[in-house]
């Protein structure tokens, strides 16, 4: 028990400092390389006194910076949703892209976009995060209820994991029509729904997803708890004391909220979900305040080093985002897949 | 003192439970027998307010405990279930933690540690504390949660030979669904003994559901018999488990075969 106290507070605080070991290297490298005297340089620029700043420097602090510090909090974003979906299904191989979360949002903002221009919504700057929340609240709860067996209202993982695949071809194809029809330069591309990419980064995106993400976390963590109660089934937990129906309520609504501001940013990334909070369990158990702390910085290292995989590969193009977090996600989750120990 | 009230419980058209009314004293230890069907795991689930009936109300100490709040009631009433399947990997000390889940806030106190320690010993799982629930026997997850469940209820500064009985407190709720599903003979005996041990104290009231009629007519105080949702009998062992009874309810003879120990052994043809 001590020894098992102690690796998870070692994990913890090494993957802290992962954390802001790729942030300096996010920060650093891509299409232009930044010395730590340019990075000083363009630092300092800002603060009045200081010569304007060049359009180097301008491109470290409004672009490189405001990427890298989004790809972090929407690392800790994906890795936290997964961690809470899978308590909540009490299955280690859910994640928010494969139950339909991921694609309703990315088809919200879409939406937003679109008829955004259209019809002249307004457009402050939580009318697109808005957007996504109600996409991925749309989706995720059609899967819940499709997904629900008629006997016992209890939702299969074999359903759930169908239902969210078809739930995931019907927005992708909706974005698909939404992409061909748009004018706004964004949703035209239909890659940066479908496959992710933290190019669009801002510092409004940024002040957004940071509240969310934040936000999400330190509640999230409020019901690690009760969380930990629902691993051993959902009677037992209420046994121990816990409201179900409303933690599950609270639970689904922290993650699609984290979720889908993020993915209102970024698109469809997949997988981040899936195996963060796979790998931390390997290493420390189950215990889900450890998991939530835990995949919030290993969500947010391990994103940041796919977004520096798909800014270096083909300098001084890009690959999307998701093509990077697919091709190492997509064999670890048949890995997992087969592996018996899990209930379906 | 728990109370049944005429209890009617439904789902859909189809009555499981119709005018149940029973008490069940605590200091006593009361098991439930009667035919697979007869609605015995739903009278403990509505007893512990899992499920709660369509008419009837249940009270504990005279209280109605429709509106109690869920971590009230879990501060004084545990639910023993029957085969408990985890899907990630927790140490046998964690799930027996979780008993304590309602009486702390962030962490675990001192308190929490010492009846965690000293349940895991009583059940003989101290020597596996750290290993992964999921690679233990069916036997040995029952302990566990035996474990767990008793540590809902245990209070501090214990000792196993009073069994922290406490006359100023509120009482405390056992309820055992089929306990013994997955245990070795050796282990239901013991298990039962332990029951036995616990259910005596004057603050806790106790009910179980059993299959086998020769442990309950063994260790209960007092048994209910119940058929289509409703109460048959009501009684002591030797009251309840007559050969006219039995026959009536299980459709089968039983031979009534007299022991040195326990009053009575039934056979079956």
């Amino acid at each position: 028990m001590i020894k098992q106290r102690e690796t998870r507070l070692g994990v913890s605080l090494l993957l802290a400092f992962a954390a802001l070991l790729v942030l300096g290297a996010s920060i650093r490298f891509g299409a232009i390389d930044f010395s730590f005297t340019d990075i000083a340089e363009a630092i300092a620029s800002i603060f009045p006194g200081h010569p304007e700043p060049t359009l180097n420097q301008r491109i470290f602090l409004e672009l490189r910076v405001p990427r890298a510090i989004l790809c972090l909090l929407v690392g800790a974003s994906l890795g936290v949703g997964g961690t809470l979906m899978q308590a909540l299904f009490r299955n280690p191989i859910v994640e928010p892209g494969l139950v339909g979360t991921s694609s309703g949002a990315a088809f919200g903002s879409a939406l937003f976009f679109v008829l955004g221009s259209v019809l002249s919504l307004p457009t402050g700057v939580w009318a697109l995060p808005l957007a996504a929340c109600l996409g991925g609240i749309l989706s995720t709860y059609l899967v819940f209820i499709l997904a629900r067996s008629r006997e016992d209202g209890r939702a299969s993982i074999v359903m759930l994991l169908l239902t969210g695949l078809a739930i995931n071809a019907l927005f992708m194809s909706a974005i698909g029509f939404l992409s061909y029809i748009a004018r706004d330069p964004q949703a035209r591309s239909i890659t940066f729904w479908n496959l992710g990419t933290l190019s669009g980064a801002s510092w409004t995106a940024v002040q957004i997803v940071a509240v969310s993400t934040i936000g999400g976390l330190f509640l999230a963590l409020r019901y690690a708890k009760q969380l930990n109660a629902l691993m051993i089934g959902e009677e037992e937990a209420t046994y121990l004391g816990v409201n179900v129906k409303r933690l599950k309520w609270i639970i689904l609504s922290i993650n699609v909220v984290m979720v889908a501001v993020a993915t209102a940013f970024t698109g469809v990334i997949s997988f981040v979900g899936l195996i963060v909070p796979h790998i931390l369990r390997m290493i420390g158990g189950a215990d889900n305040r450890y998991l939530i702390i835990g995949s919030a910085l290993m969500g947010a290292t391990l994103l940041t080093l796919a977004d520096l995989v798909a800014r270096l590969a083909l300098r001084p193009a890009e690959l999307p985002i998701g093509i990077v977090t697919s091709a190492v996600g997509v064999p670890i989750f048949l890995l997992l897949l087969r592996r018996s120990r899990y209930i379906f | 003192m728990l109370e049944a009230k005429n209890i009617t419980f439904q789902i859909g058209n189809i009555t499981l439970i119709s005018g149940f009314s029973a008490s069940f004293e605590p200091g006593k230890l009361h098991l439930i027998i009667g035919p697979n069907g007869a609605g015995k795991s739903t009278i403990i689930k509505i007893l512990s307010r899992l499920l709660r009936p369509q008419t009837g109300q249940i009270e504990y100490e005279g209280v109605d405990i429709s509106s109690a709040s869920e971590s009230d009631l879990a501060k004084r009433r545990a639910v023993l279930s029957q085969a408990i399947e985890i899907a990630f990997p927790l140490t046998v000390r964690e799930v027996v933690m979780m008993g304590r889940y309602p009486h702390f806030g962030g962490h675990p106190g001192q308190i929490d540690e010492n009846i965690v320690d000293e349940l895991m010993d009583f059940f003989e799982v101290a020597e596996f504390s750290d290993r992964n629930y999921q690679t233990l026997s069916g036997g040995e997850r029952q302990r566990v949660n035996f474990a767990r469940v008793l540590s809902q209820l245990w209070r501090e500064n214990s000792t196993l030979s009073h069994i922290n009985s406490d006359t100023t407190q509120r009482c405390r709720y056992l309820f055992l669904d089929e306990p013994l599903t997955f245990l070795d003979i050796r282990h239901q005996i013991g298990f039962m003994k332990k029951v036995r041990e616990f259910a005596c104290a004057h603050d806790v009231v106790t009910v179980g559901v059993v299959h086998d009629l020769n442990l309950a007519a063994r260790f209960s105080d007092r048994i209910v018999l119940i058929n289509d949702g409703h109460v048959v009998a009501n009684g002591t062992p030797t009251e309840v488990l007559t050969t006219d009874r039995i026959m009536e309810v299980f459709g089968i003879t039983p031979t009534f075969v007299p022991i040195e120990k326990s009053a009575m052994h039934l056979i079956f043809e």
